[in-house]
């Protein structure tokens, strides 16, 4: 009877974890591991000529041609520091933004804090084009509502693509798209802190806001640690704002960041290979810094706990 | 070279673009790989377009063909398209029948993703002129059937050019001198603006002033962006753009259809279908614009050059190419089939388009101009294209609008990006593996 029960008791241990994974697994395979692999394989070859004339291209092995020129691009350069500077930007907003709201709805005697809640989180519902669209609107001279209203003062119109104020103004969309988001995460995990703790800090004669520097921001740290990184690889990612805003200026160029390079590499000048090099070697950028991020994001958690 | 040209003969998937003029009936023209089936055949097509309103030629063809299908599918436009038509060969899905840009069909040849047409189309060549039919032909095989074409013109508001007493450029020095004149008189508006970012509205002014930028000579690439015409033209620009006479801000955005609205920018160098551009831009000043030839370089000459235009072309991997080649060749040819491309607002290839009874009267938008068709027919005779596209047109284009926005922003020289855009496309070509002569 007890070895009838034990034996497919066995059987099934012994099975059942890959029977439960086999889908993730499946999809993980299908859908990321073989796109990656595709992109490897292309980012080997290349389209060359056979012949003169306008020549048949065709597909040959040219081994590691496009990596090199993927490093000695010194348009991809000009994009990243373009993207950094976007960065210094909008991370720090982004995650200030989002935690002072957090912090300020969490806080007693707020009133419409509904209301804030969901007029904060609503432009995350937005699609990044279309707020792109809108923005676009709004920085344009000729239409802008700003730059009408402060026409009406007397006060020059403001210059939304200058030099400067372009990173600015990139930035100021991406802010306004993702704040709800990080917002709603940090003030979540919030509601979560037992409320015990406020008691006995009261207790203890603290202000409201000894509770939230002392209190609030320590236990809000893994929140803060997984919405950063995941601000940081937004910041890697960005592409709609200013694609979509680059028809409307002159500041903007085809290849201002990153992923506009690889965009116009592997579908204006229709070298998907080249784009394929480059988008392996972002990626790796990208996986290393989230690594590097979470790891010193770790070793500072630790070490406050202990 | 002698023996080079046998090669080529021999080869069924070389192609071989003769040099302007100077190709004759000896040099090799590739060896058609058969279009096969019966264009009669039961058939279910599916047709990718962007021009507006094109569901309407669509339908005529299927009330008339109803065992031979045609499905439009409605796509983003031109360069976004051979991306996406290129992607879908690769992954096996491609449309049976294709709306190309000229300067797009030597980008799809060379990736082998075109048919060649030339067995099957040759009964309609005397329905176009020489010239258009050129556009999609290249080394006496033809990808294309031509749709329509854009001949370059000036659009101009009647009614604030007569409040300031303003005449109607006919050189460009006219235009530059009107451009400051216009400044002096009313200081909220300006005559234009020079749009940066358009490559092929730069390449129309190209060839208005007589560049011509690809040539092949005996299978070798000779490239002269940055030929004295192109400098010409593009320093012209420079100097009014730099010095502030005219804005350098670019076209299709809320800011230009605004300015285009309400009188900030009161002419257009544009083509042909500009009229309906304008209608959807600027409707508040229906009837006020007009029309007239560009500006010449010269005032005893006539010239012009194109902005757009298309053709449609049918895919290489397409299991029904023979009904699909029927369909180009009704859509761009049959007299009814040419009345709705004209009522759509397309200007026909082909001659009878130009003439026949749909364009007699005006677009609604242009009513002020009641020779709108007649004046833009005359003018289309002018027109000169260049003697090629090169095989790299999208790498070059990619070039020019990443490079002239930036010379814009700077206030930088303006010809200096012909010299560079003529390196990098230079050394493209090279990367590719074509032969290139000369600089």
């Amino acid at each position: 009877m007890t070895v009838n029960k034990a034996a497919p008791g066995r059987r099934g241990t012994a099975s059942a974890p890959y029977l439960m994974t086999a889908p993730a697994v499946a999809l993980f395979v299908v859908f990321i591991l073989v796109p990656i692999g595709y992109a490897i394989w292309l980012s080997l070859h290349a389209m060359r000529v056979r012949g003169a004339g306008f020549g048949i291209r065709t597909e040959v092995f040219i081994g590691l041609e496009n990596y090199l020129d993927a490093f000695r691009d010194s348009a991809l350069v000009e994009a990243l520091g373009n993207m950094l500077v976007y960065g210094l930007i909008m991370v720090p907003a982004t995650m200030g933004l989002a935690l002072l709201f957090a912090l300020l709805l969490d806080a007693p005697r707020v009133g419409g804090k509904r209301y804030s809640r969901i007029t904060i989180f609503l432009p995350y519902a937005v699609p990044g084009v279309i707020a792109s669209l809108l923005w676009g609107f709004i920085y344009l001279p000729a239409v802008s509502p700003i730059s009408a209203a402060l026409e009406a003062v007397g006060l020059p119109a403001a210059d939304f693509f200058g030099d400067t104020s372009i990173f600015f103004s990139i930035a100021n969309i991406a802010v306004w798209g993702s704040v709800g988001f990080n917002m709603v995460v940090l003030y979540t995990t919030l509601r979560a802190i037992p409320k015990e703790l406020y008691e006995a800090a009261r207790l203890d004669g603290c202000t409201e806001w000894q509770i939230a520097l002392q209190i609030k921001i320590p236990l809000l740290r893994p929140a803060l640690v997984m919405t950063s990184v995941f601000t940081l690889i937004g910041m890697l990612q960005v592409f709609s704002e200013p694609a979509t805003l680059r028809p409307m200026t002159n500041a903007i160029t085809q290849d201002w960041v990153p992923l506009m390079r690889v965009y116009q590499q592997a579908f204006v000048e229709n070298d998907v290979y080249l784009g394929a090099a480059t988008s392996v070697l972002l990626a790796a950028a990208t996986v290393l810094l989230s690594l590097g991020a979470i790891g010193v994001f770790r070793i500072r958690t630790n070490r406050s706990e202990r | 070279m002698h023996s080079r040209r046998t090669f080529l003969a021999s080869s069924a998937a070389m192609l071989f673009l003769s040099a302007c003029g100077s190709g004759g009936a000896d040099d090799a023209a590739p060896a058609a790989s058969p279009i096969g089936g019966d264009e009669n055949a039961a058939a279910t097509l599916t047709f990718w377009a962007w021009a507006e309103n094109i569901q309407r030629v669509v339908d005529l063809w299927n009330s008339k063909n109803p065992t031979q299908k045609v499905t439009l599918s409605g796509q983003a436009a031109s360069d976004e398209l051979i991306a996406k038509f290129l992607t879908a060969v690769k992954a096996g899905n491609a449309p049976d029948i294709l709306q190309v840009e000229y300067q797009s069909l030597p980008t799809l040849i060379t990736n082998n993703a075109l048919q060649d047409l030339t067995p099957v189309i040759g009964d309609v060549k005397s329905a176009f002129p020489d010239g258009t039919w050129n556009l999609t032909s290249f080394g006496g095989a033809t990808y294309g059937v031509p749709q329509d074409v854009g001949p370059m013109m000036l659009f101009y508001r009647a009614d604030i050019f007569e409040d300031l007493g303003l005449k109607v450029p006919a050189t460009w020095e006219e235009f530059g001198a009107l451009a400051e004149t216009v400044r002096k008189k009313d200081d909220k508006r300006y005559l234009t603006t020079f749009s940066p970012g358009d490559a092929g509205w730069l390449s129309g002014f190209a060839q208005q002033a007589g560049a011509n930028w690809w040539t092949n000579e005996g299978g070798a690439w000779k490239v002269s962006i940055d030929d004295p015409a192109t400098k010409k033209m593009l320093s012209f620009w420079g100097e009014l753009v730099n010095s502030g006479t005219l804005l350098g801000d670019p076209m299709y955005t809320p800011q230009w259809n605004s300015q285009m609205n309400d009188g900030t920018i009161i002419a257009w160098p544009s083509a042909v279908w500009g009229a309906g551009v304008l209608a959807g831009v600027a409707p508040s000043s229906k009837g006020k614009w007009k029309m007239a030839p560009l500006p010449q370089w010269s005032a005893d000459e006539r010239f012009t050059g194109f902005w757009g235009g298309s053709s449609t072309a049918v895919a290489a991997s397409s299991k029904q190419q023979a009904q699909a080649a029927k369909f180009a060749k009704w859509m761009n040819t049959d007299p009814e089939a040419l009345k709705v491309l004209v009522e759509i607002g397309l200007y026909p290839s082909a001659t009878a388009g130009q003439t026949s009874g749909g364009l007699g009267a005006a677009p609604d938008y242009m009513a002020s101009q009641t020779d709108y068709y007649e004046s833009a027919a005359a003018i289309a005779q002018t027109a000169r294209g260049f003697s090629s596209w090169g095989p790299n047109t999208n790498v070059t284009y990619g070039a020019l609008e990443d490079l002239m926005p930036t010379a814009v922003k700077e206030k930088a020289d303006f010809a200096a990006v012909a010299t560079k855009v003529q390196e990098m496309s230079l050394a493209d070509l090279k990367k590719q593996g074509y032969e290139v002569s000369g600089g």
